[in-house]
């Protein structure tokens, strides 16, 4: 497939689907978003986030290392913000504590693992994850092995520079960026109701 | 420690007054650290890397480093650096010849932890047999390891590139290692002007908590000592994981682009690119080109120039474009195997145009007139 046309979109894609960036997908720069592989406007894809997540039948988050635990000053903040989105979308939250692998098995009913992301996934039933709070590396590795091995739409909060390989990706995502997801959620959410 | 104000990367890089001076590749590699605002460097000697590594100790002496040692040998080294980085500082090293060799399997740990080492590699012949001299065989064992490979041509570029390497490695979205490859004595060991900043400034220090990876920090979780690579057990999603973990190295380093285009300002140059015959180098090949071009348009033979500055990531795209209405491709190497050519060869469509020749090793210089030979037999 020629690299103009490739699109990152709910799998399964098969077996070793290639990771997005070397497929001449790029991160959008600052103030902008990602979605499906393409540079969009932050509130297109705000908006895009909110319908995917208020139609979806199982939507859970899956917080990080970086949000789960109170490291450094105002990341508690942001946790509670996520977990207020959460709750206006009516999503579970699966928490993924850290990255060590856990064998023989984990328990996909409890928490995702980064070395079974389809599993947790498939086990589940998701139809829509989101990533928040998940090392960059991390996160890119196990969204790839979703996209690959399942047909979950993966939404990624990205505290730095965004991932190629979510769905759909903001960047520099903090305390307000959260705050402003969840207002346009909420009132995406009034709306459909009132429809 | 010396007092250095801080100062934005690109006020050091683009803004910041420069004064000359008349240094050796070496010396240039001893003023980039200075203003590196590095924490850690660790070296080992080898010809002709020793005298840089030397000077870099010199300015932990003078108090420009925060930590220095000599390593019990490359590999120990290259090791040492891997856990200096791991643990969230800024650490630089050199080596080059069979010391790159000998450090080898260290280059794909740095790549596959995502460490953001920055590694001058001042190259030289390999033991085959023995050579001090300068050659550029090692780039082409390095090409694969997943670290980024940059080929510069001048002290001053040797210089520039050394500090803006820190700042495209540390980059979130990159985050692999850097390599600064410059060719041994022609560069290292002549004097050259270059143009620096005042030494009273240096760059931002290292954030590790923007990494992609967690530090290796045990006040701070997730708190572990290693980042397990998912090979542990035989089973389909141990193996995924790996697979796709490789796959991310390679997407940082594609990632690193948009980076080096800024800080470089291209992962090429090039000069009269529609002549029918174009040559393509990187490192002093350029310069030994450069000369040769101009003994052509002597002769009334119209040649172009491309310089290559990035080799991982390739450019692929630019170089595909650039030798679409070329002829001739031509590829100066000071090497054996004749590496950058095999790459362009494997970049455009009608790869039978690249003539990967002169090829000059084994510490042999390159005299222009061996690439005009070549110029002309193509202009026939």
């Amino acid at each position: 497939m020629s690299n103009n046309l490739y699109r990152v979109q709910a799998g399964p894609e098969g077996y070793l689907p290639p990771a997005a960036a070397s497929m001449g997908v790029v991160l959008p720069e600052k103030g902008e978003a990602i979605v499906e592989g393409e540079i969009t406007l932050v509130d297109e894809a705000m908006k895009e986030i909110g319908k995917k997540l208020l139609t979806a039948k199982n939507p859970v988050f899956f917080p990080g290392p970086q949000i789960l635990w109170a490291w450094k000053e105002g990341v508690a903040e942001r946790a509670r913000a996520i977990k207020e989105l959460a709750e206006v979308v009516g999503a579970r939250i699966i928490p993924m504590p850290d990255y060590r692998p856990k064998y023989p098995m984990i328990n996909p009913a409890i928490e995702i693992n980064p070395n079974h992301p389809n599993l947790t996934i498939w086990h589940n039933k998701i139809d829509v994850c989101v990533f928040v709070g998940v090392h960059c590396h991390f996160a890119n590795v196990a969204l790839k092995i979703i996209r690959g091995g399942t047909d979950c739409y993966t939404i990624a909060l990205c505290g730095e520079a965004g991932h190629e390989d979510a769905m759909i990706s903001l960047r520099d995502v903090d305390l307000a960026v959260i705050q402003k997801l969840t207002a346009v959620v909420a009132e995406l959410k009034e709306v459909m109701v009132h429809d | 420690m010396i007092d250095q104000k801080v100062v934005s990367p690109e006020y050091l890089f683009f803004e910041a007054p420069r004064e000359e001076m008349f240094i050796t590749g070496s010396e240039a590699v001893k003023e980039a650290v200075k203003r590196a605002n590095v924490d850690m460097a660790i070296s080992y000697p080898i010809t002709p890397q020793s005298e840089s590594m030397h000077l870099v100790g010199d300015l932990f002496r003078d108090g420009y480093l925060r930590d220095y040692y000599r390593g019990e040998s490359e590999f120990a080294v290259m090791s040492a650096v891997a856990g200096a980085a791991m643990g969230g500082v800024r650490a630089f090293t050199a080596t080059g010849g069979p010391g790159t060799l000998r450090a080898f399997e260290a280059f794909s740990t740095w790549a596959g932890a995502r460490l953001p080492i920055v590694c001058a590699f001042m190259t030289r012949g390999i033991n085959s047999p023995l050579s001090i001299q300068p050659d550029t065989i090692e780039m082409a064992f390095m090409l694969d390891t997943g670290i980024i490979v940059i080929h510069v041509e001048t002290a001053q570029e040797l210089y520039d590139a050394i500090l803006k390497s820190f700042i495209i490695a540390e980059k979130t979205d990159v985050h692999v290692p850097v390599g600064v490859f410059v060719d041994g004595f022609f560069v290292t060991h002549t004097r050259d002007k270059i143009k620096v900043p005042s030494d009273d400034i240096k760059l931002p220090p290292y954030n590790p908590y923007s990494a992609p990876v967690p530090v290796m920090d045990m006040e701070n979780v997730p708190i572990r000592h290693m980042r397990d690579p998912f090979v542990m057990k035989s089973n389909f999603i141990s193996y995924a994981c790996h697979a796709s973990w490789q796959q991310e190295i390679l997407a940082a380093v594609e990632r690193s682009r948009k980076h080096i285009q800024h800080y470089f300002g291209s992962l090429i140059e090039a000069e009269n690119q529609d002549a029918e015959i174009l040559i393509v180098a990187s490192g002093t090949a350029v310069s030994q080109s450069r000369e040769a071009v101009e003994l052509a348009r002597a002769e009334g033979i119209n040649v172009g120039l491309v310089k290559i500055k990035s080799i991982r990531p390739f450019p692929t795209k630019e170089i595909k474009e650039l030798s679409s209405n070329a002829k001739y491709v031509i590829v100066p190497e000071f090497n054996r195997v004749g590496w950058l050519a095999r790459e362009i060869k494997a970049s455009i469509n009608e790869s039978d145009k690249v003539i990967s020749s002169p090829k000059v090793f084994g510490g042999m210089t390159m005299p222009p007139e061996l690439i005009l030979d070549e110029i002309r037999r193509c202009s026939k």
